[in-house]
């Protein structure tokens, strides 16, 4: 017997698949059952297979080394993350609350800003935002929405509380792991999807071409859709090319568009110039136009600003859009969504310490060895604090750097990530997680069916990217009937 | 829709491949050569570094045109760009960003090849390695032509593989014939005439070309029929007509050809009206020279067209005078 469920430890934190007793949670019955049945070879021909698939499909992510640029396969792991259908309806619910107060603070923010006119958000936080651009100023994109493509990230504590940590408003990525993750899990289990119902993913590429074209400034019936990427060099290239594949549209670099003397965007073709309507830009602010940020960038298109300011061309998400994306905004979501909703927040923000505020400061620097603290604008894990793991010297440091730029500088409680059953040499062990759902949004608003669910691949780890040894799972979301 | 960057990388791959095989081909038929003739012969490796247009840079870095160092040069030295590994790497990164337009075969192909080249290097230093190591690159190659023309569509971007193949071929058969002529002609050495007809054949054998040629043309080989036929002939797949009748298909499937096309009946008419028995006795060089430039013109008019996206008037655009390719 391959996997022993007795063994299986739940120990400290919240796992998704098997409560405190032992006993499965709603929806992970079959599949507990399930792996019990598969013996040695059974397991590892079905993760030999999982991980051909992903060879054959070229399902990569770059990782740099003196030679350039190597493509390498993400650790996949063959047991699915389950979420219940009806947890999963309030988590929809909730992500699409938060998404559209996000989408009206920016406008507001770029508009009349009336948020920091009745005392609801600080003025002096977004004089410091480093993701605010001044550029955007009185701009009013399709359906007032800036945000279209937003990525948040969620992870659940000890008590069973699914928290949003954080949203990804500027270039999200990982969708296109999800979408294959599915895509292998059918290939290697296809007799579980006959036992259960799964909600299906398939749909993303077709909504997202959809919502994509509903921002077109020509009403035509074939808008041209570009995605640009800033090239091959970028740790998510695959993803740019599979998305612009799965979309039927074209994968340009900067050096392929060009602003004509009509303030509209054009694409080099080889026959000719060719007008393009909506872009779905995978390049920062700062790197979209020379001529407007960064005077450096090569992977950005001389005059796209101008061209978006005159509402020539839609670009996805709209330029600013990260405003909302820093970690100290990200403490008032849940009054802005009481201010633009007038309704409760659905889902939980992490309880957030923001070093600006005097008392709050004082709080954090007596509780370093508590909390975690980051830096407001870096993603990815970069600059952070885990205090309860930190050493003395580390804290010191951070105190430091906390009573230098405060502004910059958020904590949290540490959180213990929920886990999920994780095969590991053979034996199943507890890995923690974390969930990213995608929620579009345009004249109507769409949340991905689950999400990319990350897992840190070492014991004990909390660090799900993928340049640290994180992997990915499956995400089911189940119909589990009655209840 | 066909991007312009898209196509461009498509063509300079297609134009990689086609050069390592041509390199890989010369050298193989010189190895040859060199086994047939007296000593005595100044015929060394000298050709082959004129033939492929290196000779200044060449003789920057070494003073003999040894075995070695031609051998070096050529495979694998940095300070040529044009040697077979740079241009090896050249169609891999070339296709690399384009992977989404191949087969996935052919990728795997060249990856193969490139790995293999760069391992296996230090064989063609010697003369009994080297025979394997210019087979297997020859035969790679094909075998990438082939996976192309057999499980990719034939559409617009196919064209560019094609084009991109057919100027790097006629340009190689244009440099062979200038170089080899050279040698041959006239002012040659009295002793050397009992080799004169090996020296064609090698000729013949560096384009791949004996057998077609022994099939075609019922006269034994020489100097002025194998000149004929490496020019003109309609069939022969490295001929200069034929590479020119091939990229007259492929412009013929092309938007906003004229420009184009113009340079290619240019070179149409200045090698098909070419007399080929007086360049044998004469100005056979300046010829030459003339073709690679109405070569050089067409890959200019193609660069300004598709690759850089000139601008031409509408009016020219719904005008595509498709006449004037068999003009």
């Amino acid at each position: 017997m391959a996997i022993s469920w007795n063994d299986y430890s739940t120990e400290g934190a919240f796992d998704e698949l098997i409560g405190p007793s032992g006993r499965a949670r709603a929806g992970a019955g079959k599949i507990m059952q399930y792996l019990r049945g598969l013996n040695d070879t059974d397991l590892r021909e079905r993760r030999e297979a999982a991980e051909l698939a992903m060879r054959v499909m070229g399902i990569t992510f770059t990782v740099y080394s003196d030679e350039g640029g190597i493509d390498r396969v993400w650790p996949f792991d063959i047991i699915p993350r389950i979420i219940s259908a009806r947890e999963w309806q309030t988590t929809d619910d909730g992500l699409q609350q938060r998404v559209q107060a996000l989408n009206m603070f920016i406008a507001d923010i770029y508009g009349d800003q009336r948020i920091i006119e009745d005392k609801v958000f600080p003025e002096e936080v977004l004089a410091q935002s480093v993701n605010f651009r001044e550029q955007c100023m009185g701009v009013k994109p399709a359906f007032g929405v800036w945000a279209h493509i937003c990525g948040s990230d969620l992870v659940r504590d000890a008590d069973g509380t699914l928290y949003v940590l954080e949203d990804n408003l500027r270039v999200p990525s990982g969708v296109s792991y999800m979408l294959e993750n599915r895509f292998v899990m059918k290939r290697v289990f296809p007799e579980l999807f006959e036992d259960y119902s799964i909600l299906p993913v398939d749909g993303y590429s077709t909504r997202l071409f959809d919502m994509l074209a509903s921002l077109s400034p020509r009403p035509a019936d074939f808008p041209t859709i570009v995605v640009l990427t800033p090239g091959i060099y970028n740790s998510a290239y695959f993803e740019h090319s599979y998305l612009a594949q799965q979309m039927g549209v074209e994968l340009v670099a900067g050096s392929d568009l060009f602003v004509g003397d009509d303030d509209c965007v054009y694409m080099r073709t080889i026959n000719g110039r060719a007008q393009v309507d909506v872009i779905y830009r995978r390049v920062d602010d700062l790197f979209l136009d020379p001529e407007v940020f960064n005077p450096e960038s090569v992977l950005g298109v001389p005059g796209i600003m101008r061209a978006w300011r005159k509402g020539n061309v839609a670009i996805a998400n709209a330029p600013g859009a990260g405003v909302a994306d820093d970690k100290v905004v990200y403490a008032y979501v849940p009054q802005m969504i009481r201010y633009y909703l007038d309704q409760d927040p659905i889902l939980q923000n992490v309880p957030t310490y923001l070093c600006v505020d005097e008392a709050q400061r004082a709080y954090v620097l007596a509780n370093l060895d508590s909390l975690v603290v980051k830096p407001a604008n870096e993603s990815g894990g970069y600059g952070m604090m885990v205090g309860p793991a930190a050493t003395k010297k580390t804290r010191s440091e951070f105190a430091e750097l906390i009573k230098k730029d405060p502004r910059n500088y958020i904590a949290q409680p540490t959180l213990s990530l929920s886990t999920a059953p994780t095969l590991c040499d053979g034996h199943v062990e507890p890995r923690h997680i974390d969930l990213r759902p995608f929620i579009l949004s345009a004249d109507n608003r769409h949340v991905t069916r689950g999400g990319l669910t990350r897992v840190a691949l070492k014991k004990g780890s909390l660090v799900v990217n993928s340049s640290q040894g994180g992997g990915s799972k499956d995400t089911w979301i189940v119909e589990t009937g009655g209840h | 829709m066909l991007l312009s960057s898209v196509a461009e990388r498509v063509y300079w791959f297609a134009r990689y491949v086609e050069r390592v095989e041509n390199t890989a081909r010369l050298i193989l038929v010189n190895n040859h050569l060199l086994l047939d003739m007296p000593r005595a012969s100044a015929l060394g490796w000298e050709p082959i570094v004129s033939i492929t247009g290196i000779a200044e840079k060449f003789y920057q870095y070494h003073k003999q045109a040894s075995e070695r160092n031609v051998m070096r040069f050529l495979v694998m030295d940095a300070n040529n760009e044009g040697c077979m590994l740079q241009s090896l790497a050249g169609a891999r990164e070339n296709l690399r960003t384009s992977r989404a337009i191949f087969p996935r075969a052919v990728w795997e192909t060249l990856n193969d090849l490139n790995s293999f080249a760069i391992e296996n290097k230090a064989k063609v230093l010697t003369r009994r390695e080297r025979y394997q190591f210019m087979q297997h690159v020859i035969d790679s190659c094909h075998l990438i032509s082939g996976k192309l023309s057999a499980s990719m569509s034939h559409d617009q971007i196919y064209e560019f593989v094609r084009m991109g193949r057919n100027i790097e071929r006629a340009d190689m058969t244009s440099r062979v014939i200038d170089v080899r002529a050279e040698n041959l002609l006239p002012k040659h050495a009295e002793e050397m005439k009992p080799f004169s007809d090996i020296q064609w054949k090698s000729v013949l054998d560096s384009l791949a070309g004996y057998q077609m040629y022994r099939r075609y043309v019922h006269v034994r080989v020489r100097g002025d029929e194998v000149l004929r036929y490496l020019l003109q002939d309609a069939y022969f797949p490295r001929a200069i007509n034929h590479c020119l009748d091939q990229l007259e298909q492929c412009l013929r499937n092309l938007p906003r050809n004229e420009a184009p096309q113009y340079a290619l009946v240019r070179a149409q008419r200045l090698v098909r009206n070419a007399k080929v028995e007086k360049l044998v006795h004469g100005p056979l060089h300046d010829f030459i020279n003339d073709v690679q430039l109405v070569l050089i013109d067409i890959n200019s008019e193609l660069t300004a067209t598709y690759f850089e996206g000139k601008e031409i008037s509408p009016a020219v655009y719904f005008n595509m005078p498709h006449q004037l390719a068999s003009a």
